[in-house]
């Protein structure tokens, strides 16, 4: 099955054809050109053309290359050696360690039956107020991350990656700049979390193709860990990314566009990808958080869209927090109401004064007439802002808690918080931080 | 000698088949991979080359595979057993595909819907010597709540003589229960179980009816003011987070309706589940029995392959076809019906069809309608009445309302309730819109009531947006109880609280009492000094109202706030609206 080609017939965009036999769709081939050797997927067969997608782009390519089908689809190995290592988007070390090669498994395999799921029952401490008070991410959720370019989204990955209470964890860098690969490495290092992490990471300045490829080995490599009974969180930046390298394929194989030039199969791609995160009975866990640039701050681009319907939910960055209208965790309910019983009351009532804040700031612009009750809600936005939703904040959930009863102390009576009488009465700080300003 | 033929090309999930004889359109073929068969439908044919779409992952196929067609359509098994299964797009059982197969879904495993060996205690209703057609019941098996017809496959031509009976007994779906004669001496023998093509509509009645009964959903908005009627139609657009699924959910488990489909197409797995682990722990307050045993789950959710997505929406109706054909009413639940239109554009792009709008193909409304047009209600051959009622999401790329699923859906449906992302974001729930949504059925209220409500609602959001402007102090007295009327009506009766175990399911009972009471208040001119008093009143009125809406029907606090409620009323009544005057009439009989 090593039978080499020496004849290419065609080759657009990074897509070549070859005649060959005996190829199986998803196979592998290997090319050697004056410039090394790339590895190339088939990704269509017309009865002996066959047409391949060339990892390292077809650019010096020669039509009189030779061409080698390996026999099998992309595979990567799976073994405790991954930990603490670097590869590419095929599979290859980026670090200086040796290339891998025992235990293959195959990427992209088949979906987790439905029936076997279970409701996800546990929640996963990140120390980040607005995540864990008010949308507390789960184990085996899928979640984005909508930010625009510029949003120190890729920090905010690396401080859940570390602080999260995980037994491993991998990151998936598509298009990542050189100098965000090395933040997360030294980061991972320094925070000693780098023994526990596997990354596959596929920078701005590597051919386009092998970005497609790094979702699929990370989660295949996650699910294998996860079925050996490990908490593992994926971390995939940035989705928007490996979209647009879909949509550069697409376009290049000609198909036609749906939507502002994506394939009309964006919303099953990105589904197949975040599907798997999944709880398994009796094992590990997959929990996924994934960036997503939205172009143009636009929430309706067809990246960002799609990939909201397909996830529990979104955070939104913007103005470096994480905004709490418009940031949703779908599965919070799930574990919120086991956490502490003011959790649930605290969530609802802070957001709805601290909307009710929002509306204050706008009349105050507006140059209407603020009342006594506007001063106190502008005292405690400003409060809230800088307690909950300041990044630098990191906090265990129960402290925020306590903190959230604080800032509510420091500016309201009791009765104007609109929270049961019963909460209040166990949870209102006696020496708050008003009785404080009192005696000053 | 079935047709046989060999792979040619592959090109996503589509692959080419050159073919050596006959083949049927949408003819079910199985390409031959090493030890596994891969299912695979006909969906087009050149010459002697057939373009299949693969209902399974394609890697791993190769030019000359062999492929063997089976020469039936895409169809799937109806019989007794369907009730309480989870399937997918297939009509695999997706528990028992779990038990052979695992975590995982591999390919090409394909189990028997129905179970061949569980007993049914059938009991015979025809004698020897009747006559019988298609569709006719020979017996009945009960399952679950209800009597099971077992009836004559529905595709047999002929009148058939029966000739044979088995006593009455437990007997499995295979066995061999009426034993017929066709007119030309041939034998024929029926079991309980027989096969349909799921893309063709089951036409075996006497007559369809209008649909006019309304369907009770116990959604206050619904029931009241965007009804929605036994073998209507109707659709859920909304935005991602508004809301679609926990409306459909919610509809599932309380709709007054004998059997459920649910048929999660190409969305969260996540979902299902929680469908799954809970509906078998809730009651069915109509049959006493569980919630699962009149449910029915098709769970083709996005992960699986795209094929057998675009066939499950099929599977699910011909199923409530099934099950209309016993005289029942269904309800079928697609959530989303946008994920199957992309399935549709996905396999239009393969095939390399000129594109229509954002890519789907120009099939794409005459499929919508023709799904949609299999809902109705009909007078069966045997003079009983059944019903499939169908509510489809749709999911608008962008949350736009302009894209072409939505409008082709809103061409055919009789029913629409959109959802807003306004609403859903200031945790306003049912987030269905109170002035954009329509209906074209009549409901459980007299239309002059819910016009009469509805229009000082329109009237409240023109003021609404009229006070943005000008504030609060450019607004006459009299406008702004208009404003605090319509903003009343939309807290106390269009919001439903899902989570409160009272106000999560509202009767149509109530619905009534609660309704001729709040049409009271709207019609009252009542009796502020200024702005302030009125929204204090309407404050206390509406928290008043939340607390009768958590009271149990008729308990003895429901009795005490409705006292109440009448009283604050009262005391700042200055009489009723004239134009509402034969409202409040019709309230007093």
């Amino acid at each position: 099955m090593s039978k080499v080609y020496s004849r290419i017939e065609s080759i657009a965009g990074n897509v070549i054809i070859v005649r060959a036999d005996g190829v199986r769709y998803g196979d592998l081939a290997q090319i050697n050109t004056s410039f090394g050797t790339s590895l190339a997927e088939v990704i269509k067969l017309d009865n002996d053309l066959v047409s391949l997608q060339v990892f390292a782009g077809s650019r010096g390519i020669s039509t009189g290359d030779e061409v080698r089908f390996l026999g099998k689809s992309m595979q990567i190995s799976y073994s405790e050696s991954l930990l603490g290592r670097v590869f590419n988007g095929s599979g290859e070390p980026r670090d200086k360690g040796p290339s891998l090669s025992e235990n293959l498994i195959s990427i992209g395999g088949p979906s987790f039956n439905p029936a076997k799921r279970i409701i996800p029952r546990n929640m996963v401490r990140t120390g980040i107020p607005m995540i864990d008070l008010f949308n507390t991410l789960v184990e085996s959720q899928k979640l984005p991350i909508f930010s625009i370019s510029g949003e120190p989204y890729n920090e905010v990955l690396a401080r859940i990656a570390l602080q999260a209470e995980v037994d491993l964890i991998i990151l998936g860098g598509m298009g990542l700049k050189y100098d965000d690969y090395l933040y997360f490495k030294e980061t991972l290092e320094e925070g000693g979390a780098l023994s526990r992490s596997i990354l596959f990471i596929h920078t701005a300045a590597d051919p386009v193709v092998e970005s497609l490829m790094v979702p699929d080995i990370s989660l295949a490599v996650a699910e294998k860990f996860a079925l050996d009974g490990r908490k593992v969180l994926v971390l995939l930046t940035d989705m928007t990314n490996f979209a647009d390298a879909m949509k550069e394929i697409a376009i290049t194989q000609e198909q036609v566009p749906s939507n502002r030039g994506y394939p009309g199969d964006l919303y099953s791609q990105l589904a197949s990808r975040y599907e798997k995160a999944v709880d398994i009975e009796g094992a590990g866990s997959i929990t996924i958080l994934a960036v997503t640039t939205m172009p143009g701050d636009d929430v309706t681009h067809p990246v960002p869209d799609n990939t909201g319907y397909i996830t529990e939910g979104q955070y939104y960055l913007r103005n470096g927090r994480i905004e709490p209208f418009g940031s949703l965790s779908r599965l919070k309910q799930q574990v919120n109401d086991r956490t502490r019983e003011d959790h649930r009351p605290l969530m609802d009532g802070m957001i709805k004064i601290y909307a009710a804040y929002k509306e204050a700031l706008e009349k105050q612009s507006m140059g209407f007439q603020m009342t006594e009750w506007d001063e106190k809600l502008i005292r405690y936005g400003e409060l809230f802002e800088k307690e909950m939703m300041d990044l630098t904040v990191n906090i265990p959930l129960e402290q925020a808690l306590d903190n959230g009863w604080k800032i509510l102390s420091a500016c309201f009576e009791k009765e104007e918080t609109g929270l049961r009488s019963s909460l209040i009465d166990k949870f209102w700080p006696v020496d708050s931080l008003k009785n404080k300003a009192g005696q000053e | 000698m079935s047709t046989t033929g060999k792979v040619v090309g592959i090109n996503g999930n589509m692959v080419s088949v050159k073919t050596d004889g006959n083949i049927i359109m949408n003819e079910v073929g199985y390409i031959l991979n090493g030890d596994k068969r891969l299912k695979a439908e006909v969906i087009r044919i050149r010459g002697e080359v057939a373009q299949l779409q693969v209902f399974e992952q394609t890697r791993g196929i190769g030019v000359g595979d062999e492929v063997s067609f089976s020469g039936e359509m895409l169809a799937v098994e109806l019989g007794p057993g369907l009730l309480g299964q989870v399937y997918d797009g297939l009509q695999n059982p997706l528990p028992e595909l779990a038990e052979k197969a695992g975590f995982f879904l591999e390919r090409g495993v394909y189990l028997e819907a129905l179970s061949r060996t569980k007993q049914w205690s059938f009991k015979p209703s025809v004698n020897v010597g009747d006559k019988v057609n298609a569709g006719d019941c020979l017996g009945i098996v009960p399952e679950g709540p209800y009597d099971h017809k077992v009836m004559v496959p529905f595709n047999l031509r002929d009148e058939y003589t029966v000739v044979s009976v088995v006593s009455e007994g437990p007997y499995t779906v295979s066995d061999k229960i009426v034993e017929a004669e066709d007119p030309r001496g041939g034998k024929k023998s029926f079991t309980m179980i027989f096969e349909w093509p799921v893309k063709r509509p089951i036409t075996l009645f006497d007559e369809r009816l209008k649909p006019v009964e309304p369907m009770v959903s116990k959604v206050r908005l619904m029931d009241t003011f965007f009804p929605v009627a036994k073998g209507g139609t109707y659709c859920i657009p909304g935005p991602f987070g508004a809301g679609k699924t926990v409306l459909q959910q919610i509809t599932s488990r309380h709709a007054e309706v004998d059997i459920v489909i649910i048929a999660a197409c190409g969305e969260r797995a996540g979902e299902v589940v929680e469908t799954l682990k809970e509906f078998p722990e809730l009651i069915d307050p109509k049959t006493g029995k569980s919630l699962m045993e009149r449910t029915i789950i098709i769970s083709n959710t996005s992960s699986m392959p795209v094929a057998s997505r675009e066939a499950s929406v099929y599977t699910a109706v011909t199923l409530g076809e099934y099950y209309r054909q016993m005289g029942l009413d269904v309800l079928l639940l697609a959530d989303s019906t946008s994920r199957w239109a992309q399935a549709m554009r996905e396999m239009s792009g393969r095939l390399e069809e000129i594109p229509g709008e954002e890519a789907f193909p120009a099939y794409l409304e005459s499929s919508i309608a023709a799904f949609y047009e299999r809902a109705g209600i009909v007078r069966l051959n045997d003079g009983n009445i059944g019903s499939v009622t169908i509510g489809g999401t749709v999911s608008p790329a962008g949350g736009n309302f302009e894209e072409p699923v939505t409008q082709a859906t809103l061409k055919v449906v009789g029913a629409f309730h959109g959802l807003s992302r306004e609403r859903s974001d200031a945790r306003k729930y049912p987030a269905i819109h109170p002035t954009e949504s329509w209906s074209k059925y009549n409901g459980i209220m007299p239309v002059d009531h819910v016009k009469y409500a509805h229009d000082i609602l329109a009237r409240s959001g023109e003021i609404e947006a009229m006070m943005k402007v000008v504030g609060e102090e450019g607004t006459s007295l009299q406008d702004y109880i208009i404003f605090q009327k319509g903003e009343f009506l939309d807290v106390v009766y269009f919001q439903q609280n899902s989570f409160d175990p009272v106000d999560a399911a509202v009767t149509p009972e109530r619905q009534k009492k609660v309704f001729a009471q709040i049409l009271l208040l709207l019609a009252t001119e009542l009796n502020f000094s200024d702005k302030e008093e009125a929204r204090r009143w309407f404050y206390q009125m509406r928290q008043k109202y939340l607390d009768y809406n958590g009271a149990e029907w008729r308990s003895d606090s429901f009795k005490k706030y409705e006292k109440e409620i009448a009283d604050i009323l009262q005391a700042k009544s200055l009489g009723t609206d004239k134009r509402a005057a034969s409202i409040l009439e019709d309230l007093i009989k």
